[in-house]
């Protein structure tokens, strides 16, 4: 059980190969279904465009963690060497700016990369242990050599007979319907 | 797949094949899947048991440490850096390949680096575990630690961020969050998989739990993909200041032989060298025990070895340069610190250094040698023995400082000696941990560039 929204069950097709899977990937973008996936056991070139994705905002989610971190780590050795603990060394001043750049460095690295790791389970919506297409035997396939178009049944477009032919005539096999809770 | 085995054959031809043999989706799941999920061979088990029992010396040797002091080391008063800094360059230096070829090499679009990535990070990762133990022990007052942190206390005092040995914090504290990270999203399709494919239910659990739920879907794909990217590629100009911030530990310093400004880039080329050679030492075991010489193929050792030959010349040039350095400034302290490291009292260790740094790794040129598997063996060694005893000769340039009269020569103790092989025993312990219960290849990345992962593969597009 969720904790948050009900998960929608989903009609899971099969398909041979990774350029199937892209064909058909194009034919449900083009049949104007919104709600669907396409699962693989590794991303598959040109499936973004296949699948007419926006681009991953994760590039902007990083860009402000990072800079986030910057200007933090500015604030801080600017603030402990001007107010906290003034310290003279080599007769420099006390914010001497170059100093500090392999920290500042370091801490712009560090937030980035919280920015990817969490953006990146953030936007994926991980971690979600449970999910209804885990239901599907089939499915434990996906992320050993199998590939697989999957349909949301909140779609705006769903409707149990025509999704299930409509797999079918792009070259799906195995349809299969996975009930919601 | 008959059409798909004729294409394979016809690609050898066209372009070479990353993976040998007839590989499919499903056999490079097997294969690697296969290591995790069968039990361990009696070689496992021993190797476990030795590595076990040198760490559990390792921490007893540390609590004695936290108990007497620092002066239980060999330490002595030219000498105030022993072997806990030499132990922290070698071991922060092997955990650099592992960054190299897991993000450099991926930027680089350097495809061959996916068979070896998967277990190079994790030895990245245990290595900088045992680089950052000694700096950690070799405080003495380890309950004092939290004062390289930026934390308000009540003596109201704050770290000196001009100091090198803050900067090492920050910047080996961050290599190995940012490791951390990247190794643990390239895990994630893999403990899918396995988590796909366990029988029991505490695997079940356990997988299932690390793998959060990852479905391959592609609205997933799509993030992550962008996040492995952007990960490597601030790893890539992390990893590269890394080991120039641990050489300023020397280069600020006004000791003669440390106070110049080659060594940035000669100690990362020293890192990436050594750090090769343990790679390529870790991987031959690995094929050899695990039997996955198609995935390890020969290829991928050769293009290690053009690295490490590459990389061993660049430090070749720079033990030269020091020299040349050294006597074209005039200076007689640094002319004496680089007679005295050649002729003086180390000059065992330096010609040790010599012979295993700049003449083993020119072996590589000749394809015979670089291409047989016990060669490249004993040469991996040799190497990370050269690389060991590069930092040794930096280090010891402090016995023998301006005054002869404070002149000393630094022999380890039992202590020294122990530490140094626990921190071996520490390392083995995690890598056969890893090799036991992780894939060690990461197969979602072997599995995209076999040809049948491009989707124009075949002309079915």
């Amino acid at each position: 059980m969720s904790l948050f929204r009900k998960l929608p069950g989903v009609v899971l097709a099969e398909f041979e190969s990774t350029g199937s899977l892209l064909h058909a990937a194009e034919k449900m973008s083009e049949a104007g279904y919104e709600k669907y996936d396409c699962h693989s056991p590794f991303p598959i070139h040109g499936m973004d465009q296949a699948m007419r994705l926006k681009r991953s905002p994760m590039g902007y989610i990083i860009g402000t963690m990072g800079t986030i971190g910057m200007i933090g780590m500015i604030a801080l050795t600017y603030w402990t060497n001007i107010y906290g603990y003034q310290m003279v060394i080599s007769g420099k001043e006390y914010f001497s700016w170059q100093a500090f750049i392999p920290v500042i460095f370091a801490i712009t690295i560090l937030l980035s990369a919280f920015g990817a790791f969490f953006g990146m389970l953030a936007l994926n919506k991980l971690p979600q242990l449970f999910n209804p297409i885990f239901g599907s035997d089939l499915f434990a396939k996906v992320t050993d050599d199998g590939f697989f178009v999957s349909v949301e049944c909140d779609d705006p477009m769903y409707d149990e007979a025509k999704v299930k032919s409509f797999l079918e005539s792009i070259g799906g096999k195995n349809v299969e319907v996975v009930k919601g809770e | 797949m008959s059409s798909n085995a004729k294409d394979l054959t016809n690609l050898k031809v066209q372009k070479e094949l990353l993976i040998d043999g007839n590989p499919t989706f499903g056999s490079v799941t097997n294969d690697v899947s296969r290591v995790v999920e069968s039990k361990p061979g009696k070689l496992w088990y021993l190797l476990f048991g030795i590595s076990v029992s040198l760490t559990l010396m390792l921490f007893g040797m540390i609590g004695y440490l936290f108990w007497e002091g620092t002066g239980i080391w060999g330490l002595n008063n030219p000498v105030g850096w022993g072997w806990a800094i030499v132990n922290f360059v070698f071991w922060v230096g092997i955990g650099h390949a592992g960054t190299l070829i897991s993000a450099v090499l991926f930027l680089l679009r350097q495809r061959w680096r996916t068979s070896i990535n998967r277990f190079a990070e994790a030895m990245t990762i245990f290595a900088v575990i045992c680089a950052l133990l000694f700096p950690t022990i070799h405080v003495g007052r380890v309950w004092l630690l939290y004062w390289v942190l930026p934390l308000p206390n009540q003596m109201a005092m704050w770290p000196n961020f001009r100091s090198p040995l803050l900067w090492d914090t920050f910047a080996v504290g961050t290599y190995f969050t940012c490791s951390l990270l990247f190794w643990y999203v390239g895990l994630i399709p893999d403990l899918a998989t396995l988590r796909d494919r366990a029988k029991d239910k505490i695997s079940k659990l356990m997988y299932g739990i690390f793998a959060l739920g990852w479905r391959g879907g592609n609205r997933q794909w799509q993030h992550y993909e962008l996040a492995y990217l952007v990960l490597a590629g601030i790893s890539t100009p992390l990893v590269l200041s890394v080991h120039s911030i641990v050489s300023t530990d020397f280069a600020t310093s006004l000791v003669p032989g440390w106070h110049t400004t080659i060594f940035p880039p000669y100690f990362v080329a020293g890192a990436i060298f050594s750090g090769f050679a343990m790679v390529m030492t870790l991987a031959l075991i690995a094929r050899k025990v695990y039997n996955l010489e198609h995935i390890f193929t020969s290829k991928v050792l050769e293009r290690m070895s053009w690295v490490m030959l590459l990389t061993g010349s660049m430090v070749g040039y720079a033990y030269a340069m020091e020299f040349f350095i050294a006597w074209y400034s005039g200076n007689e302290y640094e002319r004496f610190a680089f007679i005295n490291r050649a002729f003086g009292p180390y000059a065992w260790a330096y010609w040790i250094m010599i012979t295993c740094n700049v003449i083993s790794p020119q072996l590589f040129w000749f394809k015979k040698l670089r291409t047989s598997i016990p060669v490249l063996f004993i040469l991996s060694i040799v190497i990370n023995i050269g690389m060991w005893f590069e930092r040794f000769v930096i280090v010891m340039t402090l016995s023998r400082d301006f005054l002869p009269s404070s002149w000393d020569y630094f022999s380890p103790t039992i202590y020294d000696v122990g530490i140094l092989i626990g921190s071996f025993g520490l390392f083995f312990t995690m890598f056969l941990l890893f090799l036991r219960f992780l894939p060690l290849v990461a197969m979602s990345e072997v599995k995209g560039v076999l040809p049948e992962a491009d989707p124009h593969h075949g002309g079915s597009h």
